[in-house]
């Protein structure tokens, strides 16, 4: 928000120059018919995507030469609005020249990307970006129906933001290499979620497979799995001391200082007849680790349970355990 | 030529409302409440508009019409006014509406929801408006109002307010319509039906922006919303918006006067572009003319997506709009042509043309040269429409 997004403007103005005159005359709308194919001595492959319903669809006409694979041509036809007119005959000229193979590798960044009147300023505003998306996948669709499979064997992985391209794999990885807590930090650090908005939780323009939502919750509950586990392995491995005091679950903690207690604390309170419990641990807003005891036996009454012995177990607990410890007697 | 045909989104100030205005920010700027001539002196002009609004929606002395800044505000006022004095207090618990009200009244809705409020939105049927005998089945004991549109601003579908005025008065259940897009186009007469509050705003029948207001029956308690001063009988703070009352009062006199005349002539062109329109192949329209407020046309064209239309009459300065979910800031489709359109895809190639009574037939006419022109263009780059001999189309 901000003074620039209070009074909302055309989303006409923000289109590039290079949208508006592909609109108004799109370079490579039209058929290629069967008759021109054998006249041309290429194949000719028809791909559609997209649906009237659905507010988009696009069809793509290519010309092979089969001897190697190159689109000799290509044209569209396109029911969209102006930006999808535009991507779709953007989509469709990127295609001539090249080979099948080069042409699947044709994305929806790289039409928005042509569509650019500078090279910084984007060729649509945001929510626009979608309408290019379709472009993409009907190209897949025609190299499917030229090599006679099935368009899904082209993705080697699960596109979540399909506005964006940003894959599965790349977002958990971004959750758990910076520690991310929301989808705001999702879209900062990748851009999913940026554009059409589908992706970020059920009900937005488009049905989805993946929501950013879900992703988020998935991962977190992974990392905490890893986290445990972690835990158990260095346990195993004799190594949990090195796992530092404050990334430990509470119940790791309690158990940690009752270890500390036991092993350096309690035997000496004992020789003197004395003993303690801990009755709780809490960490407080501060950040410290507050520990509940109480004194039992001749501590009890002891005068130095308050003073001198209370310095000494929270000096250990503060060496063994964190600096962050604070011994509290009830 | 530029054609403005998009005035159920807002309409031109009438050049009679804006000279009534006119003294009113540089000679006679006084604030009303107070005591002195230069406040004084507003108040003949006031008097005079409130009389103009009284008498155009027919109301009685007893009841009050509020002036607000917008029917969004009326809207809002209405809906968690009743939140607070009926429901808030376990009274009650429930509210009706419809699925293709103004965002107004849905987003206010949504939000006392969360609030623990249960809403029902009436289901619509094909023409978009609800059949008033649904309603009997929602209502319940606790049910706290009924908010209904008077005519729906995508379509202009009228909504059988007197039939849902007279349920709602057998269950004792206080009705709210949003009148927005009536008002001005069709008679609205407050003491013909049962009614409670009524919400409208003037910049929908060339009044100026900015100012609207909230019938009353009987002025009856309802909760402020803006809390301030003594203004508006304490009912609504806020100091008076002097040139706006004016101008909305003149407005409605002048919309009034003008009823005739939108529903023969404004209507005659409608129909006229109407009837253009149709002759295009596979183009259909929402509701019988009948059915409808005089100045409003949707029409789906197969196969041309709403805002792809709308770029070609823009470029011929021709002004319109489009529910289509492509066309609006957040992608969000339209619920009304979603409820209506299913079967016609109308969700993505409606097209609204609203008019006014300043709509010319020269400007009718450029309308439907430049439209069919932009039909052919593009239905030509269409992926889902291929002319074709209609003995091809129908199987033969």
């Amino acid at each position: 928000m901000g003074k620039n997004s209070l009074i909302g403007g055309s989303i006409w103005e923000e289109y590039s120059q290079k949208v508006q005159d592909l609109m108004n005359n799109p370079q490579h709308m039209g058929e290629i018919t069967e008759e021109d194919a054998k006249a041309r001595g290429g194949k000719l492959v028809v791909a559609d995507f997209g649906a009237e319903s659905c507010g988009d669809a696009v069809r793509l006409y290519w010309l092979v030469d089969e001897t190697n694979d190159v689109i000799m041509d290509a044209k569209f036809k396109s029911f969209g609005c102006g930006t999808a007119i535009a991507s779709s005959d953007t989509m469709a000229g990127l295609c001539i020249g090249k080979t099948v193979d080069q042409a699947i590798k044709i994305t929806n960044l790289d039409v928005e990307r042509a569509m650019r009147d500078t090279p910084d300023t984007p060729a649509v505003p945001p929510q626009k970006m979608h309408c290019s998306v379709m472009a993409y996948d009907v190209i897949k669709a025609a190299a499917a129906s030229y090599k006679g499979v099935d368009a899904a064997s082209f993705e080697d992985e699960i596109i979540v933001c399909e506005c964006a391209r940003v894959s599965l794999g790349t977002i958990k990885e971004v959750i758990k290499l910076n520690d991310l807590k929301t989808v705001e930090q999702i879209t900062n650090y990748t851009k999913a979620g940026a554009f059409c908005k589908s992706c970020i939780k059920p009900g937005g323009h488009e049905e989805k497979e993946y929501y950013l939502v879900d992703i988020l919750r998935d991962t977190r509950a992974e990392m905490e799995q890893e986290k445990l586990k972690a835990l158990a392995d260095a346990k195993i491995a004799g190594t949990d001391n090195e796992v530092p005091f404050n990334e430990l679950t509470m119940i790791q903690k309690f158990k940690k200082v009752e270890s500390v207690i036991d092993e350096n604390i309690r035997p000496m309170l004992v020789m003197d007849g004395g003993n303690l419990e801990i009755i709780d641990i809490k960490e407080t807003d501060d950040g410290m680790t507050d520990v509940y005891i109480r004194y039992m036996g001749a501590c009890a009454g002891c005068a130095s349970s308050s003073t001198g012995t209370l310095f000494a177990i929270e000096g250990v607990l503060r060496e063994k355990c964190s600096e962050t410890i604070r011994v509290l007697p009830i | 030529m530029r054609v403005y045909l998009d005035n159920n989104a807002t309409t031109m100030v009438d050049p009679k409302v804006f000279k009534a205005m006119e003294p009113f920010f540089v000679q006679m700027y006084g604030n009303p409440n107070s005591l002195h001539q230069f406040g004084s002196e507003t108040h003949p002009a006031l008097r005079c508009a409130m009389d103009q609004l009284y008498k155009g929606i027919n109301a009685k002395d007893e009841d009050d019409i509020i002036i607000t800044s917008c029917a969004t505000e009326s809207i809002n006022w209405v809906i968690k006014g009743v939140y607070h004095d009926h429901i808030l207090n376990g009274e009650k618990d429930h509210i009706i509406t419809t699925e293709v009200e103004h965002p107004a009244v849905i987003a206010a809705c949504k939000q006392l929801e969360a609030l623990g409020a249960k809403v029902t939105y009436l289901p619509v049927n094909e023409k978009g408006i609800i059949q008033a005998h649904t309603l009997r089945d929602f209502i319940t004991d606790k049910t706290a109002l009924v908010s209904v549109m008077w005519a729906n601003n995508e379509t202009g579908m009228l909504f059988p307010m007197e039939e849902i005025g007279e349920i709602c008065k057998e269950h004792g259940v206080l009705f709210h319509s949003d009148a927005t897009q009536a008002i001005g186009k069709i008679p609205v007469d407050v003491q013909a039906i049962h009614i409670d509050f009524m919400s409208f705003s003037a910049h929908k029948f060339h009044g100026p922006k900015g100012v609207g207001g909230l019938y009353i029956k009987d002025s009856q308690p309802l909760t402020s919303l803006l809390h301030g001063g003594e203004h508006m009988g304490g009912r609504r703070s806020g100091t008076l918006n002097v040139p706006g009352i004016v101008g909305m009062g003149m407005a409605m006199q002048i919309a009034v006067e003008n009823l005739d005349f939108e529903k023969n002539n404004v209507r005659k062109l409608r129909d006229k572009l109407e009837d253009a329109i149709l002759e295009i192949p596979d183009t259909f329209v929402v509701g019988t003319k009948e059915e409808r407020t005089p100045n409003t046309i949707l029409v789906s064209v197969k196969g041309i997506e709403g805002e792809a239309m709308l770029w070609d009459l823009n470029k011929n300065g021709i002004a319109a709009s489009t529910g289509s979910a492509c066309a609006s800031e957040d992608l969000e489709s339209n619920p009304v042509m979603e409820a209506i359109g299913a079967e016609a895809d109308l969700a993505h190639t409606a097209l609204r043309l609203s008019l006014s009574r300043f709509t010319t037939e020269d400007e009718i006419d450029y309308t439907i040269e430049v439209l069919k022109q932009a039909v052919q263009r593009l239905r030509a780059i269409s992926s889902t429409y291929s002319y074709a001999p209609s003995w091809h189309k129908s199987g033969l």
